[in-house]
């Protein structure tokens, strides 16, 4: 999720920000996170980066609200001689790919290079996955002598000024001591060789997807023309977010010029912002949407999402990442005519509902319990180390990196239940409790090597092993089922006060009286009994 | 006049008639008790009664008592540390090390350190090259400290301390666990002049009069001709509770009622996923974000994944696309779609449930689920790591977008939300995409509650097995939970504080 902040004195030279245009805003796809007297903050959906910089919002809204419908075009200038990359072998195993153009007559003030950064680094946490698969490098032309090579070189033998530092450092100083360094380093990890760029003058532009040069990779206010390269493994999506790259730029009003790729015999021209032509179907279109749209309504429609439609294609801009299928097209269309004037309509099928039997089993086990005035309590799945100790549940199953300290899948219901009357020694006695709830274990077996099974718990404090015992018979009397006792030795049980529960020869479950060193570890005051029985005892064969 | 004394002895209870006539002549409490026999808390019970039926007047004092606590209990008897070490000092023939004298008492650090500072402050002792020596006469070092004569004196009201007493309790009250201070009541009581008429009445009406009703006196008929005592409806009685299911499995229960009545089947799975149903199958790309370990729970183990044909379409439609899409053109790998996950969403269900359809000859129905979802998240009052959602889907050659609009828009008029709004929304395997909010009027605002759309043809072809329109949706039910019951702190939704879940309002939309 990414959240773009315009600046809200530049919006409103476009756009005057009231509660209707608002509405609109959210009613396009990007809600309106706030909007106080300096900025305006929008969400951006993953799904649409070329909304990410202000001019290019700005243009595509404008089209929304019918102020500029049509597909955006732009000037694309052929190569200028110089204008090229030499992709050297060497990257192949490091960072293959890089699309790259030249942006000239820009002009810079500190709201665009702010917004600029801005960009490169929303892109890049987005669909540059933090860097991973795309990285974005932005160079004053004037530093630099084309053409360009992009090669990868031992670590030893990389050595430049990085971004914001003073003095040269090598590849391996700059992972280790930068601050850029240090949070990207995990991307080159493993690498015999890192990814450069390098100038006709054999200065290092770049060390991808880390650091720029500090002395030819740095936007100032002086900038007019630029070199934009974008490194990664997948040409597609370089050439996509290149795309999204250039026409923002444009936007800003530069002039867009290609580069020459040489990928060794291989040859690439970037940018080509040519639209992608798309054959889509109206009536699909009307059928998946619930709408009677004409050729013309729709041709309208598309428009007013920055496409141009000559039936049955759709001309899609070439800097849209999202468009996979014509359903993302009927998206669009649907946006453009307004989620709020659709006329939501109940079909008038008719089915039959379904309760899961089980469900319902379970709601009645609840409902009876409650009759015999218990409360019911509902808690986490998960428990903490602590927990564990205490219970000395030696097999409890372990989630990874939990961000809190509860970090193990319960395999019994107890350590909840302990947990709850461990909390609550202030709340009023008796406390007659009850959980029904999942507990896991590991099976090879199962799809996902883990057995989820159902149980019930319930707890009476200050209770005894009697007042359990008829809870239980109780329950096996009103549903039909026979269970037997066995005494039998438990952890947390005092001996010969614990009994496991049988139904059909199955061992089911555990009553007992919970034993006085448990009741001290949890630093509970009162004399406490507990039932534990699995769900399927219910449930009908 | 009359009548209105006796209308009160009607109703005096046993407690009040037994402290009543002792008013007169008992100077405090402690006299009520010893005369009636009766614990001090019925007695200040009875006197509350009695203040109530304007008989007696009350005044309530709270005073602060200071106490010995547990370590002053224990020098009253074996003496103050201070105290203790001095008498070693005295006792031994040559000056002690500090060494010495420690392990002589037998003093703890603290106590030790303690005792020699007060010592040190008395000017008794001097510390010279480690050693102590003693700088009073032995007589001034036998008299008792006014710490001791303190002590003893305890029980003291705090108001009332002496300048003596007072230098006492600041220099004690910052030693550990030596004195404490508790809040004591003290009542005061007059009987009014009604309450003096009634007292002299009182004898009067000698007639035994009934308290509660016996079987054995409707048996007999024992009652007729005596008086029935006049209860005091309106004074306070004590809460008592009853058994309650949790509020949240109330109003999942509510939900389901809904689901139901509106014929949808109910589906059911486990908590635990493969990465394969939980995020493949349902077209999220292998490096989405929301597939790191970051945002998901993930559980060291390798799951299985289901037959291959559902397999190879599934990666297909990553991979090169399937019904003509694109797909998202990366290589899939089959190892990351057997991590074994806790769901992050009830739509892995629908995966599930699209994937069993495909068997069959008509593929067609309405579904629903209620359940527990997962998210590597922290803990605080805006966010937790397990949360509820509620999902449906419609598989129907005939739906559409304004049916899926009609169906939320039934779903949450029977939820109690009147209003509700659709904004264009993005979720990896729906489109289009809607995001739902509805409209608290109390709080004049718009409440979102998740995400809803038309399942994409990558999702619905590899799993059914052709293009048929699948409405979805999972909206949350934690935030319609909380509003109602008015949670501000998520943390409340399974902490269980049985003094809340005992009193909490029932779920009645």
């Amino acid at each position: 999720m990414a959240i773009v902040k315009f600046p809200r004195k530049e919006f409103e030279k476009y756009i005057k920000i009231d509660k209707k245009i608002e509405e609109k805003i959210a009613m396009f796809g990007t809600p309106v996170e706030y909007i106080d007297e300096n900025e305006i903050a929008l969400e951006i959906f993953p799904n649409r980066p070329d909304l990410l910089s202000l001019h290019s919002y700005i243009s595509s809204f404008l089209a929304f609200i019918g102020k500029r419908p049509g597909l955006r075009e732009y000037i694309v200038n052929k190569p200028e001689p110089k204008y090229e990359v030499n992709i050297d072998r060497s990257v192949r195993d490091v960072r293959p790919c890089t699309a790259c153009a030249i942006i000239k007559n820009l002009k810079f003030d500190d709201e665009k290079i702010r917004e600029v950064i801005d960009i490169q680094e929303k892109i890049h946490s987005t669909l540059g996955r933090n860097r991973k698969k795309i990285a974005i490098g932005i160079y004053p032309l004037e530093k630099i002598k084309l053409p360009i090579r992009f090669e990868a070189r031992r670590p030893q033998d990389i050595k430049f000024v990085p971004l914001d530092f003073d003095y040269e450092m090598t590849a391996l100083e700059i992972l280790k001591q930068h601050p850029t360094g240090k949070k990207y380093a995990h991307l080159l990890n493993g690498m015999k060789k890192f990814p450069v760029f390098v100038d006709a003058a054999g200065e290092i532009l770049s060390m991808p997807p880390i650091i720029n040069s500090n002395r030819t990779g740095k936007i100032t206010e002086k900038t007019r023309d630029i070199f934009i390269e974008c490194s990664g493994f997948d040409l597609n999506v370089l050439k996509k977010t290149l795309n999204i790259l250039v026409m923002m730029f444009a936007e800003m009003g530069g002039n867009i010029y290609q580069m020459k790729l040489n990928y060794g015999l291989k040859k690439e021209i970037t940018p080509d912002l040519t639209p992608e032509k798309i054959k889509i179907n109206l009536a699909n279109i009307n059928k998946l949407l619930g709408l009677q749209l004409k050729e013309k309504e729709l041709k309208n429609l598309l428009e007013r999402m920055g496409y141009r439609y000559e039936s049955p294609f759709v001309f899609v801009p070439a800097w849209r990442v999202d468009i996979l299928h014509e359903v993302d097209i009927a998206e669009d269309v649907a946006i453009a005519y307004g989620y709020d004037n659709f006329k939501p309509e109940m079909p008038e099928i008719a089915t039959v509902g379904e309760y899961d039997r089980k469900e319902m089993i379970k709601n009645r086990i609840a409902e009876l319990l409650v009759g015999l005035g218990f409360l019911e309590i509902s808690s986490y799945h998960l428990l903490t180390t602590e927990e564990i100790e205490k219970l000395n549940e030696k097999s409890a199953i372990e989630v990874e990196k939990s961000k809190t300290e509860y970090r193990f899948l319960r395999n019994n219901l107890f350590g909840s239940m302990l947990r709850t009357l461990a909390t609550n020694i202030n709340a009023e006695y008796p406390q007659k409790l009850f959980e029904i709830g999942t507990v896991f274990r590991k099976n090879e077996k199962k799809e996902t090597g883990i057995e989820e099974e159902e149980r019930l718990i319930i707890a009476i404090s200050p209770g005894n092993f009697t007042e359990m015992k008829q809870v239980l018979e109780y329950l096996a009397k009103i549903f039909n089922i026979n269970t037997k006792l066995e005494e039998a030795v438990f952890p947390i049980f005092i001996e010969g006060r614990t009994a496991n529960i049988f139904c059909n020869e199955k061992n089911v479950g555990v009553i007992g009286e919970v034993h006085p060193a448990v009741l001290k570890a949890w630093h509970l005051k009162m004399p406490l009994t507990m039932l534990e029985i699995n769900l399927e005892t219910f449930y009908p064969k | 006049m009359i009548k209105e004394i006796d209308n009160i002895i009607l109703s005096l209870s046993p407690l009040e008639k037994q402290i009543l006539p002792f008013l007169k002549d008992a100077k405090n409490v402690e006299e009520i008790i010893t005369e009636t026999k009766l614990d001090e808390t019925s007695v200040t019970r009875g006197l509350k009664f009695l203040e109530a039926k304007r008989l007696v007047t009350l005044d309530v004092k709270k005073k602060r008592i200071i106490e010995p606590d547990i370590n002053g209990i224990l020098y009253l008897k074996k003496n103050l540390p201070e105290r203790n070490l001095l008498n070693i000092i005295l006792e031994s023939a040559k000056p002690l090390t500090l060494e010495e004298a420690k392990k002589k008492g037998n003093f703890s650090e603290n106590e030790f350190m303690i005792a020699l500072g007060v010592l040190k402050n008395k000017a008794f002792i001097e510390v010279v090259n480690n050693k102590i020596e003693l700088r009073a006469s032995k007589e001034e070092a036998m008299k008792k400290f006014l710490e001791e004569k303190f002590l003893e004196a305890l029980p003291l009201e705090e108001e009332k301390l002496t300048e003596e007493q007072k230098f006492c309790y600041e220099k004690l009250r910052t030693r550990k666990k030596i004195i404490r201070v508790v809040e004591k009541k003290e009542i005061a009581f007059e009987l009014t002049e009604l309450g003096i008429k009634v007292l002299e009445e009182l004898p009067k009406l000698k007639q035994e009069m009934i308290e509660q009703l016996t079987p054995e006196m409707i048996l007999r008929g024992s009652w007729q001709g005596k008086k029935f005592r006049h209860y005091d409806i309106k004074s306070k009685v004590p809460e008592i509770f009853g058994g309650r299911r949790h509020f949240v499995n109330q109003a999942i229960d509510y939900v389901r009622q809904i689901w139901l009545e509106m014929g949808f089947q109910e589906m059911k799975g486990t908590l635990t996923e493969t990465a394969f149903w939980n995020f493949d199958a349902l077209f999220t790309a292998q490096d989405h974000p929301v597939r790191e370990m970051h945002d998901t729970f993930y559980i060291e183990a390798e799951g299985k994944l289901p037959d291959k044909k559902i397999v190879e379409r599934v990666k297909r439609a990553h991979e090169r696309g399937v019904a003509g899409s694109k797909g998202w053109r990366y290589k899939w790998k089959e190892e990351e779609a057997k991590k074994v996950i806790l769901r992050t969403h009830t739509t892995v269900l629908s995966a599930r449930t699209l994937a069993a359809l495909s068997k069959l000859k008509n593929k067609k129905g309405k579904f629903f689920a209620i359940g527990r979802c997962f998210r590597n998240e922290t803990l605080d009052w805006a966010h937790g790591f397990e949360f509820n959602q509620t999902e449906g889907i419609v598989v129907d050659k005939e739906a559409n977008f304004r049916h899926l609009l009609g169906y939320l828009k039934e779903f949450f008029r029977r939820m109690g939300h009147e209003k509700i709004r659709f904004r264009p929304s993005y979720f990896p395997y729906t489109e289009p995409s809607v995001e739902i909010e509805v409209f608290i009027p109390e709080r004049n605002q718009w409440l979102e509650l998740g995400g809803a759309g038309i399942l994409r043809p990558e999702v619905v072809v590899p799993l059914l097995g052709e293009w048929i329109p699948v409405l979805a949706w999972g909206p949350g039910l934690d935030r319609i939970i909380m509003d109602y019951y008015e949670i501000k702190d998520l943390r409340e939704m399974y902490i269980n504080d049985l003094t809340k879940l005992r009193k909490v309002k029932v779920w009645l939309k």
